[in-house]
């Protein structure tokens, strides 16, 4: 299993994350993709589960979850195509999907898959701290599988905490009050919520997310993190530029 | 002795309820939660918000008894008129609770989302009442089929926000709604039902319940009983639904009967009856029962009636089915225009299309004479005038 672990374990800082939608562009990308993304170097990969209404993205997400779905996407058809990769791949993957999504392929069935591809991470933007406490704490423990909390600047500091408690993986840090989507440069205000991040010396790693979308919003959340999540701005290269180009995106990345 | 109606402190009715929510809403909505019981208990909301539903509102409405209804269908059917209250529909009961209570929290930036615009219009009323600034995410589709609400919004000094995403109706006006609060957490969500995460369709139904709370002494008043046998009320999200039996939910003696928008047909594929052809799921913060594929994917519902359009229903209601102390049942679209022609003939009342399907179940049902039934008429049929027309001319 490729455990996200095992990276920060090697590699503490300028980690990179690529996220993508599952079946887009076209519904067998989802195993190009992730080729591309493994040949270009990307540290890990977050695996988009298209739905309807997601709730936490913007419009380039909501459009390309929108195009897989009507490509004829679902559960079954992604578990397939992350099947046939699970022996060659071998950059860890992360699946980001909704709670509902789960809730009706049935939890249980839902965790064996994941764990059957050869996944232990999951992150779901609506799967809140108390349910995963009362519920989901067990659920995912029986199968090995970690969840990832999201924190905001609006979460407090006594609340940071006990993510960091709950944290196995590491903690996704939405660098503003926003859903998905690029927003140019980053802010001196949300630098001032990065650095009391970072000061907070959290025994979970950082991964910044929401509004990267280059390489000098890249290396500025790195600077305060272990590393930095881009989706939107990668799915608008892969819409514009196509799945074989992906090289170039990632060198301009880490340029 | 506390309802089993009331939800638990994880805002739970039964399985259903909580709150989904992203991490980015989870300020707003504790701020919401560790206050609204404690702002709508005081005197001092209490005051303001009983003076505003008075002379503001109109209230009581009052409680009609529909002579000749009752001759048609051999019962003693009283209309709950909540179609006469300023704005024209129930909603204004909860905007006007809601207002005060963001006024309590410091906001002054409100949002909402609207269906049949009769939300949106409420909102707008009480924000430019207020003098509060106001934007109203609604369903392109439903910009077009409700147009009079959409010029009255923009009247009210309202800012109002096409949303063209999904099935560009209430769900999606919904979905903006929130993804708008995730961007601007200083903003008061003003929602418009008995949905979304918790409090939200506790804090809607507790201030709907003035809705039961009056047809009890008015009923008291004209039958010498409290209690009705039996409540009807539409159900979208279910806020008219749940201001009409929230003061009876406890007394299993009075029916209550809910009736869904079916569309062209419960089994047609172009229907809004979710208890009928929803499973547990999740929609906006709530888990519930929600429309949706064996893949958790939401399905895109129908109904003629763009309050009645939506793919769940509050989590009280799906309660309120589950358990069975309520009854559930639905009517067409057709059924809900002939409900409504027949209501302005024999009463002289345009009832709003949601309402219509409420209306449309009398036929369905087996009456007695002495059998007393309060229909919660939660709306007037201005806004649907265009499509009355269509339907008199055909």
């Amino acid at each position: 299993m490729n455990s996200i672990k095992n990276i920060f374990q090697t590699k503490n800082s300028q980690v990179l994350s690529i996220y993508f939608t599952a079946g887009f562009p076209n519904l067998e990308d989802t195993k190009s993709v992730i080729q591309e993304l493994e040949k270009a170097g990307v540290d890990f990969i977050e695996v988009g589960l298209p739905y309807s209404d997601p709730l936490a993205d913007g419009p380039t997400i909501q459009n390309s979850s929108q195009k897989a779905l009507q490509n004829g996407i679902n559960l079954d058809i992604v578990f397939e195509q992350l099947m046939t990769i699970k022996n060659t791949n071998k950059t860890p993957l992360v699946l980001m999907g909704y709670l509902n999504q789960m809730l009706k392929y049935g939890e249980d069935k839902f965790c064996q898959k994941v764990v059957d591809c050869g996944i232990d991470t999951l992150i779901l933007p609506d799967l809140p701290m108390v349910e995963y406490e009362n519920h989901y704490k067990q659920l995912f423990e029986k199968y090995g599988i970690k969840n990832v909390f999201l924190i905001t600047p609006q979460t407090t500091d006594d609340r940071i905490k006990k993510i960091d408690d709950f944290s196995e993986s590491f903690i996704y840090m939405v660098a503003s009050s926003s859903i998905t989507g690029a927003k140019g440069e980053i802010s001196q205000q949300q630098i001032d919520y990065f650095q009391r991040i970072k000061s907070m010396n959290l025994k979970s790693k950082l991964v910044i997310g929401f509004g990267i979308s280059d390489s000098s919003t890249f290396s500025k959340a790195c600077e305060y993190a272990n590393g930095a999540i881009i989706g939107s701005a990668f799915i608008n290269f892969i819409e514009e530029n196509g799945v074989d180009k992906i090289g170039q995106f990632i060198n301009k990345i880490r340029k | 002795m506390k309802s089993k109606f009331q939800p638990d402190k994880n805002g739970y009715f039964g399985q259903f309820g909580g709150a989904f929510i992203p991490e980015l809403l989870y300020p707003n909505v504790k701020e919401l939660e560790d206050n609204y019981i404690q702002i709508i208990e005081s005197e001092e909301f209490q005051t303001e918000y009983k003076s505003l539903l008075k002379d503001f509102v109109g209230r009581p409405s009052p409680l009609y008894f529909a002579k000749r209804l009752s001759e048609k269908y051999g019962a003693q059917i009283y209309l709950k008129r909540e179609d006469l209250n300023h704005t024209g529909a129930h909603k204004i009961n909860n905007t006007v609770g809601q207002i005060l209570i963001a006024q309590k929290l410091g906001k002054t930036k409100i949002i909402a989302e609207t269906g049949a615009g009769q939300h949106g219009v409420a909102t707008a009323t009480v924000c430019a009442l207020m003098g509060l600034e106001c934007t109203v995410f609604m369903g392109e589709k439903d910009i077009v089929r409700q147009a009079p609400n959409v010029a009255r919004m923009k009247m009210l000094g309202a800012k109002v926000v096409p949303a063209t995403s999904g099935s560009k109706t209430l769900k999606d006006a919904t979905n903006e709604a929130i993804r708008y609060w995730i961007q601007h957490p200083e903003t008061f969500y003003l929602i418009g039902s008995v949905v979304g995460p918790h409090p939200h369709p506790d804090m809607v139904a507790r201030l709907q319940a003035v809705i039961s709370e009056e047809m009890k002494w008015q009923l008291k008043e004209k039958t010498g009983n409290e209690n009705p046998d039996t409540i009807i009320a539409c159900v979208g999200g279910g806020s008219n639904a749940a201001g009409a039996f929230y003061h009876y939910m406890d007394d299993e003696e009075v029916e209550l009967i809910a009736v869904e928008a079916a569309g062209l047909g419960v089994n047609s594929g172009e229907s809004a009856a979710t208890s009928q052809l929803g499973q547990v799921g999740i929609i906006h913060g709530s888990k519930t029962i929600l429309m949706q594929d064996e893949y958790g994917q939401i399905v895109e519902p129908y109904s003629i009636s763009a309050g009645l359009d939506y793919p769940g229903v509050g989590p009280l209601h799906a309660f309120l089915f589950e358990s069975g102390r309520a009854k559930y049942m639905n009517a067409t679209d057709q059924e809900a225009l002939d409900a409504a022609f027949e209501l302005t003939k024999i009463e002289g009342i345009i009832p709003a299309l949601e309402t219509a399907h409420a209306l449309a179940v009398l036929p369905k049902m087996t009456l007695k004479k002495d059998q007393v039934i309060v229909i919660n008429l939660s709306g007037r049929g201005d806004k649907d005038l265009e499509i009355f027309v269509k339907h008199l001319e055909q």
